[in-house]
């Protein structure tokens, strides 16, 4: 290995990249734009739902709790009932979300001190949105219980829920972290994707191959400026995480920032490794895309929770390097973890870079065929 | 091992791609400091034979050295003795001159003294010295060419290897790239040169003529001539080039076209000369000019690849 070698290539690449407007963009824009939208299009929290109410009770006491729940700015009052049989056409023609029913002694039991229950019916089909749901009406039926003379008002259902690392359930603190490990997986990949592969194309692989240069000084040399261009994108982003989107940053930075560079590394080699197999831009970009934005997507843990998944796909998400990211950003931003207690996805991920780093040296031959 | 006179020295060298023999069988001999041209059209076999002189293709069989490396086992070393300039330009065109000649120094291990001297060297010899900082696409073809040569000599290997330099380029730079080539060989470095212009045979030492995959001929430009023509070329001017081939050629007499003119190659030229007149004055096409000339090395090609 020569090192005069690996920075001629290094500083090539970089030339190369530094002329080429849309190597440019691709480089610091991209990431940027991608955690913008996705950032403030992506979000659990759930807003204005279409809620009835049936009040039988109709007194002051009922009116109020009604209010606490239009005040929260998750429930929209569309409507009040007053028949049972209503119920069933509000939520089958989808005009209401929540039926809040509220029984014909409700006042009377708080006056005098007893315990009494609520009916909440909510619409199952979207289960998410439902789940989110409950969680709001049990947390604004203590409220108003608490507020009520101490008196407890117990929903049907009462899911005793405690929640931690994320307690105000802003769903924009577990997307983000998650979200820049995706997007950082895409970036790496379909940076180096093209720097083979364009070199072939263009003929001046031909060239280059007819010299004494190593493969492990080709594949470093255009690895390095990567790894800065994909270091400096995590801090944007970190960056933009902290200060636009507003997520506590509990762990240390210099320790994300080691594990990042571990992730670009892994990542950076995977789209190295798909350009010299691809030996054309557009089938590398291709592959890329559908190799790191899919799995990072759906399998890393970052939407859907992987103890979740089958065991056989729980066994497949082992082999994706951003499920190991996801958890460490997760990790490191929400609960502040350590390297200690990411040792595991530490190791992982390292043998991943190193594995796809070896393979594509092996699989780049010296040869036009 | 004794420092041998050989440069490159190859026996039944074959490639084959699937059922095709772009490459069929062939050997080769060149010696240190020769200007060794390999000739021939289009699709012959001359850049895949290049390709596996230089450790870029691996032979599908034969054996053989250049620069005393084995052409099987050992094309990293020889990587490390050779230049090599490919068929299409192959230096980066978003790069400057400067630029490009840094990049092929770094990568050739040009350090830095020596690396000054063969920067200013090559920009001299390219004539780029005023454009040092010009981005390598903007620049005319004769000074990429150039470029390009200057960018696979900056370690100054032994061998030079050239796959069809002069294709695309002006007729003046053509014979400055020729005088270049001289130069090099007169510093004893060894060019394996390819080309399908026969008109810059004459410019080589030994030629080797490829057709189809095959050496059909080999020697000095003068020895092919001699060798290859016993039989006399006869210039014919008409004004009907077309017809009169067909006719000429349809009575059996080898004809090909030169541009204006047709050239017939004949075993007799008393007999000949009567005959090709009678044959024209029948189809009534008017004959301006006939006359024996001495053969170049595209009659002796064409009668070359008439044979085969």
């Amino acid at each position: 290995m020569k090192f005069i070698r690996v920075k001629a290539i290094a500083k090539k690449e970089l030339i190369q990249i530094w002329r080429d407007p849309l190597s440019l963009a691709m480089a610091f824009l991209m990431p940027v734009m991608l955690l913008f939208i996705f950032g403030y299009a992506i979000t659990l929290d759930v807003n204005n739902l279409k809620t009835v109410v049936y009040d039988l009770d109709k007194s002051s006491l009922s009116r109020e709790l009604v209010d606490s729940f239009r005040a929260s700015g998750n429930f929209e009052v569309v409507g009040n009932i007053h028949e049972q049989k209503e119920i069933d056409s509000y939520l089958d023609s989808g005009k209401a979300f929540v039926v809040i029913s509220i029984p014909k002694d409700f006042s009377e039991k708080l006056k005098t001190g007893r315990d009494t229950s609520l009916q909440v019916i909510v619409d199952g089909s979207d289960s998410n949105t439902a789940t989110i749901a409950l969680g709001y009406i049990s947390a604004i039926t203590d409220m108003y219980s608490q507020r009520i003379k101490g008196v407890r008002i117990t929903p049907l259902i009462d899911p005793r829920v405690r929640v931690w690392y994320n307690p105000e359930l802003k769903s924009r603190n577990f997307i983000i972290p998650g979200l820049i490990a995706v997007i950082m997986a895409v970036i790496t990949a379909l940076l180096t994707s093209l720097t083979i592969a364009r070199e072939w194309e263009r003929g001046t692989m031909e060239q280059l191959i007819s010299t004494p240069v190593k493969v492990p000084e080709l594949i470093l040399g255009k690895l390095i400026p990567y790894f800065f261009i994909g270091f400096i994108d995590v801090i944007f982003s970190v960056l933009l995480a902290v200060f636009l989107f507003e997520v506590p940053l509990r762990g240390s930075p210099l320790l994300l920032m080691l594990l990042s560079s571990i992730f670009l590394f892994g990542g950076l080699s995977l789209g190295i490794l798909i350009s010299i197999v691809a030996k054309s831009q557009l089938v590398a970009s291709q592959i890329s895309m559908i190799a790191t934005f899919l799995p990072a997507f759906l399998l890393s843990g970052f939407m859907y929770s992987i103890s979740n998944m089958p065991k056989a796909l729980q066994i497949f998400t082992l082999a994706i390097p951003s499920r190991y990211f996801v958890t460490m950003l997760k990790g490191i931003f929400l609960k502040g973890s350590t390297l200690k207690l990411l040792l595991f996805e530490t190791m992982l991920l390292s043998a991943f870079g190193l594995f796809v780093f070896a393979v594509a040296n092996k699989k780049f031959r010296k040869k036009v065929i | 091992m004794m420092r041998s006179s050989i440069a490159v020295k190859v026996r039944g060298l074959t490639k084959r791609f699937g059922d095709f023999v772009a490459v069929d069988n062939i050997d080769l001999s060149i010696k240190k400091g020769e200007i060794f041209g390999f000739l021939g059209p289009n699709g012959a076999g001359k850049s895949t034979t290049i390709k596996m002189l230089c450790g870029l293709l691996l032979p599908t069989g034969g054996t053989g050295t250049v620069g005393g490396f084995d052409i099987m086992k050992q094309s990293e070393e020889i990587k490390k003795n050779i230049g090599y300039m490919s068929q299409k330009f192959s230096l980066y065109d978003d790069l400057t001159v400067e630029e490009n000649i840094h990049f092929f120094s770094g990568i050739y291990g040009v350090t830095n003294s020596r690396k000054k001297e063969r920067l200013g060297w090559v920009l001299e010899m390219a004539g780029l010295q005023d454009k040092r900082k010009a981005v390598t696409k903007t620049l005319p073809g004769g000074f990429k060419q150039r470029l390009a040569l200057g960018c696979a000599i900056l370690h100054e290997p032994p061998i030079v290897f050239l796959d069809e330099p002069t294709s695309g380029v002006d007729p003046i730079s053509r014979r400055n790239f020729w005088n270049l080539i001289n130069e090099m060989s007169k510093a004893e470095i060894t060019i394996f040169v390819t080309t399908h212009y026969m008109d810059e045979a004459d410019y080589c030492n030994r030629l080797a003529l490829i057709y189809r995959g095959k050496v059909i001929a080999e020697g000095t430009p003068n020895e092919l001539k001699q060798k290859y023509m016993t039989r006399y070329v006869l210039e014919v001017e008409v004004d009907k080039v077309v017809e009169a081939m067909e006719v000429m050629y349809k009575n059996g007499i080898e004809t090909a076209i030169f541009g204006s003119l047709l050239h017939a190659t004949v075993d007799n030229m008393e007999k000949a000369i009567p005959r090709i007149k009678n044959l024209l004055e029948e189809s009534n096409i008017p004959l301006n000019r006939i006359e024996r000339i001495v053969p170049s090395l595209e009659d002796v090609f064409v009668a070359l690849i008439e044979v085969s």
